[in-house]
């Protein structure tokens, strides 16, 4: 690994480092960076002996995040763990405590074998945790609620409320088998792999994967949300500090999941109409073909900006129908609810969808067959895959080889754009 | 069930059973646990009728229940299997009448008419199938042939399990053994008779005001 | 040349490629397999013990040597569970800055997806239902289950499980879906490979065992207990055993079903999960999640029944609040059933729907809280003997209640926002199922080994393994505790940011401290045997136990009681002691005993061929296994020749015997 590259990776995935190299870093920002090194480097050397002391000093995501939101979770774990110690506090103490007053051998401890029941003490042992459940419920209750990702944000940051008159930035996420399609219906432009954000604004994402459970998580700017095929979820946030941050999906889909990742990165005003201004220059175009071609399962996939993508995509997207001549989900269940189900005697899938959508094929293309229906000719043999890929993919001569799906060598490219795939 | 201990006198607790007969019948284990067994069945198919439930009204635009489903055909086989319970308990009294010949007799019918049922229920399957309602086609097909033929599925073993059952009470006639495992299979039968009847409730008749 | 389609007739889609001879960790697996394998054959075949093995241990119906089987089962496969783990962290140590690491994706995924279906259904499991099965029948007074030959069947059926994900190992590949073969990925249309079908049949063969051990062992409890046992006068271990095994009842026909209908969508092409034509995957997340939570309690209520007589014993007290015991036992059991959706707070369920799922899982911490208060107690005002089934216990209370503090913090919904699959959340149930249900397995293994085998096993060795797991366990997971917090997720197989890279590194040392753990407590095995004539308990009764099992001789004859014990309070052997008990010398009877039985291992011989078969798609071989497989259950049947007696004087001998032994 070259040592520029080295610099890259230590730079580019840190929210702090990141911001230090980052033009808009202040220099304050740059001196707390160094700080926050310093206490995280004295807190590795205290590694496992006070493992507390740890996690003060770490500066990382979850606990140092650069959203409103992320940062009241953060706030919620700090307070609910501090109400938790008020019990587990004592409860250790008074195992180690117990335990060596009353082992065997110290003569001065009162032994006392019929000690086997007391009301008052089991009167307290059970109301004290629950007095501490009932806390802990209420604020959970009150958290859950205020922080649920479907309810528009109140507040900017803190003390700074949000302007009423503002509809939310919408941005549309799209997981796909491995990579992350941004959606910018009020820009009219799309990213792979790269999710830029004006700071300070409220966006709400709208999440849907293609094939994959996925899990559309940026720890610096909220909780995670789940990217469901055939499902929209939707997810309130604001970052409020600029700088470039990590993001990626934080649940298992298949062979290229660690891969999944994508830049985060928070600009002002000025730097995303720049950002939108750039992508528009970039003349490519997510139409339908480039659509279906990017959805196929690939890894390591380089950040890529649309100038343009076919009108209501998201929409297709996850009522499965962006191929043409397939039914869109929301046909099918409107029909099924109205009509009672489609034509007993038209068994086709399609059977009564729009025209041009009613097509014999399932939304996705045809299903494979059940194993138990495979003719002996039918059944592919199951090779042991597991030995390691060799570098220079077949290509067409073997078009399902997994090794088609490396596409981290289209980084150098596309050019002027950012590397945001591992090299 | 004796517990006489080791001073039968009763002036200080004893610590063993001296006299020690069988201190449970072994019929007694066997009910409790088949019980267990069939509410963990029972708890299959409640699986399966959830499942049913989530999945009822995906159609995928393939045919909805009112299309498909033939109630008279239902009906007849709803029939069958109730008839099928009520033999079964007239070879339960037979057997507790000691009359052994009477017991198989009444198994037999309860083993035509759960044939009956078995019958009946693959013919409406097949009859599904060559109309492209394929267990394959959508998710509520799919949990339909899943519910229904789990049932149809216990049924049949039932049925195997009848025939065993006569082949071993002609073998060694009513003992202590067969009356158990006569307890257990009536057990057995009734539990699928109460199923069905969620089963017609739920799958044909809902579905088809649905 | 073969006609390629009768090739596939009869092999179905196996063939030379489903080895991995370009593999060379898994050549190196199996060369020791082969090796050890054929020294352990040639062994029992040269000291002629095939027809021991046969007629004493595989076929016999005797609880506790189902429960030493049992046992021998889960540290067989805790050993490969453990090694899956050493390459992961091996793995996540290495893997930085650009580098790959030494598994590709493949394997990696393979790995982690093994180590979670081994330890849970073929480590944790096999070893709770081992411990139950041997001690649980001993302390209530019984002289066996309730059903014999179907103990035998569940343990042979659950063999038949692990062996198929064993040769999952060696042929074909193992599921790269997660421990739960979560769909989409393991949907027909990901995961076309075998892997996904190891594991459904795997899992539903072991299954069926779990379902029906545990209806035995509930029976067993409910109608098999000595005269005068009250339900509120049985021990502690046997109430959590039996909520256990209720919630196990109630629980694995969910997941069996679950998984039956995700066989459907592979086999047969329905819709239940897939994507489209209706198919609902998140109902499978429901459905292995409403098996899956309780699940946890499964395990973990049996340990804490094992605590609760370890802490009683060691502190020569009655264990404090005997009732509120039974009821936090009983209030954990039924509200497990409330809180599955915790596992996915962030699907999008609603924030009142959150918050009650998060609220119900917090309740439970105040049970559990009343339980570590009761353990508390009682070790307060006794007189603690620092043996080792007690260091286990304290290291348990000490790691436990950190284990249960993330726990709650995890279920506060926005929290679990940010902590969700990461490996914060690894670290939490790995500090709850460690320092829960190991650390009490290994405390149960050591308190009744003795009883098991009639000596001790070896203190330094023991030491040494006990260290080596505590320590180990804290040096791993701590800084996998850290990286979570740090916004690390689960299931990553290379990483970016360097920083992280000392805290992975301190966790493989971790590991590496756990392993000395394991091997110190093999030596100790080794070590124990070879000094057993020193550390012979001739009493029955090494730890001054207060419960039935400690009534009889060590190890105990077949029979249990030689006359069936009458129970007139809680603690019943400490109160036979306390008045003076006296083992009667005479008057023994004939003693009704079940016959040993072969049925179980043939029957679980043809569900191993049949779930290989199906795997495969060889369906002529499935045919005729699932056919082999229904007639021998009809034959078992036909059998009308269960039970025997063991005559009195045979009785008479092995009492003496043991009198005498304890007398000297």
């Amino acid at each position: 690994m070259s040592r520029d590259r080295g610099r890259e990776t230590r730079f580019g995935l840190l929210s702090r480092y990141a911001v230090s190299t980052g033009s808009t870093a202040t220099r304050d920002e740059r001196k707390e960076e160094a700080k926050g090194r310093r206490v995280s480097q004295g807190a590795l050397r205290r590694l496992g002996l006070i493992p507390l002391l740890a996690l003060a000093g770490c500066q990382h995501a979850v606990l140092n995040p650069a959203g409103d939101v992320a940062l009241q979770q953060r706030n919620l774990i700090y307070a609910s763990t501090g109400l938790m110690l008020i019990i587990i506090v004592p409860v250790l103490i008074l195992i180690v405590l117990f335990a060596w007053r009353y082992r065997k051998g110290n003569r001065d401890a009162t032994y006392d074998p019929k000690f086997d029941h007391s009301t008052s003490l089991e009167l307290v042992i059970w109301s004290a945790p629950l007095l501490i459940i009932i806390a802990l419920g209420a604020l959970t209750w009150s958290s859950t609620h205020l922080l649920d990702p479907f309810r528009p944000l109140d507040r900017v940051a803190a003390g700074k409320p949000i302007d009423k008159k503002q509809v939310p930035m919408l941005v549309q996420v799209v997981a796909m088998d491995w990579k992350w399609l941004f959606i910018y219906p009020e820009q009219g432009i799309a990213t792979v792999n790269e999710l830029v954000l004006p700071v300070d604004r409220q966006v709400r994402f709208d999440i849907t994967s293609t094939n994959m459970m996925n899990s559309f998580y940026a720890p610096t700017l909220a909780g995670m949300v789940y990217a469901m095929p055939g499902m929209r979820s939707t997810l309130h946030a604001v970052l409020n500090k600029p700088g470039e941050f990590e993001g990626f999906s934080a649940n298992y889909s298949g062979a290229g999941f660690s891969d999944m990742r994508f830049k985060l990165r928070g600009v002002d005003a000025a730097g995303f109409a720049r950002f939108v201004s750039d992508a528009k220059a970039s003349g490519r175009s997510l139409s339908t073909p480039a659509y279906l071609q990017l959805e196929r399962p690939s890894e390591k996939v380089p950040a890529i900006r649309f100038a343009a993508f076919q009108p209501g995509l998201f929409d297709k997207v996850y009522n499965r129908c962006v191929r043409p001549g397939t039914p869109c989900m929301s046909d099918v269940m409107m029909r099924d609810q109205r009509a009672g189900g489609g034509d007993p005697h038209d068994m086709r899938v399609g059977s009564g969808m729009p025209q041009g959508r009613d097509t014999a094929e399932p939304p996705r293309g045809t299903k494979p067959k059940g194993a138990l229906f495979k003719d002996a000719d039918e059944i592919a043999p199951a090779p042991n895959v597991t030995k390691e890929r060799k570098p220079g993919a077949p290509g067409s001569t073997q078009p399902d080889s997994p090794r088609n799906r490396d596409m981290s060598f289209l980084l150098p490219t596309v050019p002027g754009i950012a590397r945001t795939a591992r090299g | 069930m004796s517990t006489h201990s080791m001073t039968a006198d009763g002036a200080a607790p004893g610590f063993y059973v001296i006299d020690e007969e069988e201190h449970h019948g072994p019929g007694a284990s066997t009910s409790l646990g088949f019980w267990i067994y069939l509410m963990s069945d029972a708890l299959i198919f409640a699986t399966l009728f959830a499942t049913y439930g989530v999945l009822s009204t995906s159609y995928a635009g393939g045919p909805a229940p009112r299309q498909i489903f033939e109630l008279p055909l239902v009906a007849v086989n709803t029939a069958m299997l109730l008839l099928s319970s009520i033999t079964f308990g007239m070879a339960a009294i037979a057997a507790d009448e000691e009359r052994p010949g009477a017991t198989r007799l009444w198994l037999g019918i309860t083993a035509l008419f759960g044939a009956a049922f078995v019958g009946i229920e693959l013919y409406e399957f097949a009859s599904l199938i060559a109309e492209g309602a394929t267990p394959q086609r959508s998710a509520f097909l799919s949990g339909f042939f899943a519910l229904v033929g789990t049932h149809g599925l216990h049924v049949l073993c039932g049925l195997i399990w009848i025939g065993v059952m006569l082949v071993q009470m002609s073998l060694h006639g009513l003992n202590a053994d067969n009356r158990r495992r006569l307890m257990c299979l009536g057990m057995f039968w009734h539990l699928l008779d109460v199923v069905w009847i969620g089963v017609f409730t739920f799958v044909y008749l809902l579905g088809v005001l649905r | 040349m073969i006609d390629p389609s009768l090739l596939k007739t009869i092999f179905g889609r196996l063939s030379f490629e489903s080895f991995p001879i370009h593999e060379p960790i898994l050549l190196v697996t199996f060369a020791g397999v082969v090796v050890m394998g054929s020294a352990l054959l040639f062994a029992v075949t040269k000291y002629r013990l095939w027809g021991w093995l046969w007629r004493e241990w595989f076929t016999s119906v005797d609880h506790k040597k189902i429960g030493i089987m049992y046992m021998i089962l889960g540290i067989i496969m805790l050993l490969r569970g453990f090694a899956d783990a050493v390459m992961m962290r091996l793995q996540q140590a290495i893997a930085f800055g650009g580098s790959d690491g030494y598994l590709n994706a493949h394997h990696y995924d393979q790995v982690f997806t093994a180590h979670g279906t081994i330890m849970i259904f073929f480590v944790a499991i096999p070893l709770v239902v081992g411990l139950i099965n041997y001690v649980m029948p001993l302390q209530i007074g019984a002289r066996d289950v309730a059903f014999p030959f179907l103990n035998n069947l569940s343990f042979w059926l659950t063999v038949a499980g692990a062996l198929l994900v064993m040769v999952s190992l060696f042929v074909g590949e193992f599921s790269r879906a997660g421990w739960l073969n979560y769909v989409p990925v393991s949907n027909l249309q990901n995961s076309p490979d075998t892997g996904p079908d190891y594991y459904l049949w795997a899992l539903q063969i072991a299954g069926v065992g779990t379902t029906l051990s545990a209806i035995n062992m509930v029976t067993t409890i409910i109608k098999m207990r000595a005269p005068g046992m009250t339900m509120m006068k049985m021990p502690v271990f046997c109430w959590t055993a039996l909520c256990s095994n209720v919630l196990a009842v109630a629980i694995f026909p969910i997941l069996t079903a679950a998984f039956a209908l995700l066989m459907l969508d592979r086999y047969v092409g329905t819709n239940f999960f897939t994507n489209d034509l209706g198919g609902n995957p998140m109902m499978y997340w429901n459905l292995v999640w409403i098996w899956g939570h309780p699940e946890v309690y499964v395990l973990v209520l049996p340990v804490f029944g094992i605590f609760s007589e370890i802490t009683s014993t060691f502190s020569g007290k009655r264990l404090f609040g005997y009732s509120s015991m039974v009821y936090a036992t009983v209030v954990i059991t039924i509200l497990s059933f409330l809180v599955w959706l915790h596992h996915f707070f962030t699907m999008g369920s609603g924030a009142s729907v959150n918050s009650f799922f998060g609220i119900a899982t917090m309740v439970i911490s105040i049970p559990t809280g009343a339980k570590i208060f009761n353990w508390l107690f009682t070790m307060y005002r006794g007189q603690i003997r620092f043996e080792l089934p007690m260091m286990w216990t304290v290291a348990f209370l000490l790691t436990f209640t950190v284990g249960g503090m993330t726990g709650v913090l995890l279920a506060v919904p926005p929290a679990d926002f940010v902590l969700h699959n990461s490996l914060f959340l690894v670290a939490h149930f790995h500090n709850v199922i460690i320092g829960g249900v190991v650390f009490g397995l290994f405390a149960g293994m050591y308190y009744w080994f003795p009883k098991a085998f009639g000596f001790r096993l070896d203190p330094f060795w023991g030491k040494v393994s006990f260290w080596g797991w505590v320590i180990g366990y804290w040096v791993a997971w701590t800084p996998i505790y850290i990286v979570g917090l740090m916004g690390t997720t689960r299931r990553v197989r290379h990483f970016e940011d360097p920083t992280l890279q000392p805290f992975f590194i301190v966790a493989a040392i971790g590991v590496g401290i756990i392993a000395i753990g394991i091997l110190a407590f093999l030596i100790q095995i080794a070590v124990s045997i070879r000094n057993r004539e020193a550390l012979r308990d001739t009493t029955g009764d090494p730890w001054d136990g207060r419960t039935l099992e400690w009534s009889t001789s060590s190890p105990p004859p077949a029979y249990n009681f030689a006359f069936t014990p009458v129970i007139h309070d809680l603690d019943a052997w400490y109160d036979m002691k306390s008045r003076g008990h006296e083992r009667p010398a005479g008057g023994y009877r004939p003693i009704h005993m079940p016959r040993n039985t072969g049925t179980g291992v043939i029957l679980s011989g043809l569900a191993l061929v049949l779930g290989f078969a199906m795997v495969w798609y060889i369906w002529w071989l499935a045919v005729l296994s699932f056919v082999a497989l229904i007639a021998v259950t009809i034959g078992h049947t036909f059998n009308y020749n269960r039970d025997y007696y063991i005559p009195a004087d045979e009785v008479a001998e092995a009492e003496r015997a043991s009198l005498a032994a304890a007398g000297a």
